[in-house]
């Protein structure tokens, strides 16, 4: 039981000052904050995935042969050979508008359309993506196929660009998830300091239960239903407005459809592990309460 | 509460065997305490301030231990028990304190009741004694009233019907007259005169000489300078089979 059942009458053994003190509040500040450090990790993490999943077996191969109709010839060539090998899932030539597109960006002509960009010697590039299995082999392979097909291409696996990216976006997921766990490790310190202050303000009340006999468990779950009661409210009170600003990045990012942002979502998975934070939250400040009376409790006769 | 923790028949309530209390690195307060209480007497205990009486009673009422000696209680050895049987031996022992201790956010009803709510008795069980306690010590118009708005006898009154609502074996009262005008003491020496007769050991801590006149055989025990003196004869160890 997280919030231990305790009769109404010894309930008033401790007077009723709910939500009086710091604790709910600061717990609420503590749990907005692992939320959303949380979200974040995750978010980030699943980028990082996403990311590796779509690097780790892809190249791009880039023929820059002078000569338009001879690199139009080995493009299709190195295409379908490519196709026709088993560790090769996909071979796709790269349109010539697509690439003329993503250069408009950059050089101000709209669609493409622009004199001066459709004069440049834009190279034939290939995208390959591998089926699963050991890269150096393939790409190896791939790389003779290419000196074969198209000689003097350059094979550029994704890997080697977009994989630092990856990494930090990696390593951002790991921050963010040592702030949830020091987060998490603060708002126990904080239940800790909250039973032992308890005990302090009603030694006298405790010693006078000791005398009549009250056990130990007896005194223990009076103090851990009220820490845990206030510690639900303030769990509560957190995640509520952690939700908040969470839909509403969510609403935001959902109009987010270019480049790496367009691969953070936090997935099914992601949002069942933070709805479940604030109860995994309430469990363990139960528990640490629990823990941190008896081991108190036990100093005295 | 199992049959090994019941005083031997024709045994002693309490038995005191050289025991000695030591707070820190200082020396003892109390050295060489021995003495055994039967069952169904009255003691008082005196002795001067500073004497060791409010250590005495601490160590009876399961408070502190000794840092050596014996010390028995209905027939355990307290000294080497396990700290978790301690709450059953403290259901039996009734406590009176100078300074009443009543919770107070707590009405003088739920302060009485309070004995039998931690022992588990239930809010329709207990209702009936608590009434009747109330009404023995003259404070039923009183029952939801706070320690705060009582007079100084009226919590010292509270504090023993709280002591005794569970019909403890042992009573224990330190200086339960101190606070009291004399008419009131004489009335909480006649509700002890009475609980005694129903067959509850009473010890008494008190400097009043002339309280201790008022009970027919009561019998003293006087502390000073931490050490025992035993001025009428019944309290030697081992216990007088004369």
């Amino acid at each position: 039981m997280i919030i231990p059942r305790v009769p109404v009458q010894h309930r008033r053994l401790l007077p009723d000052r709910r939500l009086s003190g710091p604790t709910p509040w600061v717990i609420a500040i503590l749990m907005m904050l692992t939320l959303l450090a949380a979200a974040a990790g995750i978010g980030l993490a699943r980028s990082a995935g996403a990311i590796g999943d779509a690097i780790a077996g892809r190249v791009t191969v880039q023929i820059v042969t002078a000569n338009p109709v001879t690199r139009a010839e080995q493009a299709a060539a190195l295409r379908r050979g490519a196709a026709a090998q088993p560790y090769v899932r996909t071979a796709r030539a790269v349109e010539q508008a697509e690439l003329l597109a993503t250069l408009g960006q950059w050089f101000g002509g709209e669609d493409g359309d622009d004199p001066v960009l459709k004069s440049l010697p834009l190279p034939a590039l290939i995208d390959v993506d591998f089926v699963g299995g050991e890269r150096a082999g393939q790409l190896d392979r791939l790389r003779a196929l290419v000196a074969e097909t198209a000689p003097g291409a350059r094979i550029i696996p994704h890997a080697e660009w977009l994989g630092p990216v990856a990494r930090l976006i990696r390593s951002l997921a790991w921050v963010a998830g040592g702030l949830v766990v020091l987060m998490i490790l603060a708002s126990a310190a904080v239940v800790i300091m909250t039973a032992r202050a308890a005990l302090g303000t009603h030694y006298a009340t405790i010693e006078m239960l000791h005398l009549i006999g009250a056990t130990d468990r007896q005194i223990a779950r009076l103090f851990q239903r009220r820490i845990a009661i206030d510690t639900a409210y303030g769990i509560a009170l957190g995640s509520a407005v952690a939700a908040a600003i969470l839909l509403l990045i969510g609403w935001q990012w959902s109009r987010v459809t270019a480049g790496l942002a367009a691969t953070a979502s936090l997935g099914a998975a992601g949002w069942a592990l933070l709805l479940a934070l604030p109860l995994l939250a309430i469990a363990l400040a139960a528990l640490t309460a629990r823990q941190t009376l008896l081991a108190a409790l036990k100093k005295i006769l | 509460m199992t049959a090994a923790t019941a005083p031997r028949p024709g045994g002693a309530m309490v038995e005191f065997d050289s025991v000695g209390l030591r707070y820190g690195p200082d020396g003892e307060i109390l050295s060489d305490i021995s003495f055994n209480l039967q069952p169904g007497s009255f003691y008082f205990l005196t002795g001067p301030s500073g004497a060791g009486k409010t250590s005495l009673l601490k160590m009876l009422y399961l408070a502190q231990r000794p840092s050596r000696g014996i010390v028995r209680l209905f027939g355990e050895d307290l000294v080497a028990m396990p700290r978790q049987r301690l709450p059953g031996f403290r259901r039996r022992i009734g406590v009176v304190f100078q300074d009443f201790r009543l919770i107070p956010h707590l009405s003088a009803r739920d302060n009485i009741a309070l004995p039998l709510r931690i022992a588990g008795v239930s809010e329709e069980d207990l209702s009936g004694p608590v009434g009747e306690m109330l009404s023995w010590i003259g404070l039923s118009e009183r029952a939801d009233a706070h320690p705060a708005t009582l007079s100084g006898g009226e919590q010292q009154r509270v504090a023993i019907a709280r002591a005794v609502i569970a019909r403890p074996q042992l009573l224990v009262a330190d200086e339960p007259t101190g606070n009291v005008d004399p008419e009131m003491a004489m009335r909480l020496l006649g509700l002890f005169e009475a609980l005694n007769r129903l067959g509850t050991t009473v010890v008494v801590a008190t400097h009043d000489i002339h309280l201790i006149s008022r009970i027919d055989n009561a019998q003293m025990m006087r502390l000073e300078k931490g050490r025992l003196a035993d001025p009428t004869g019944a309290l030697r160890y081992p216990p007088n089979r004369a």
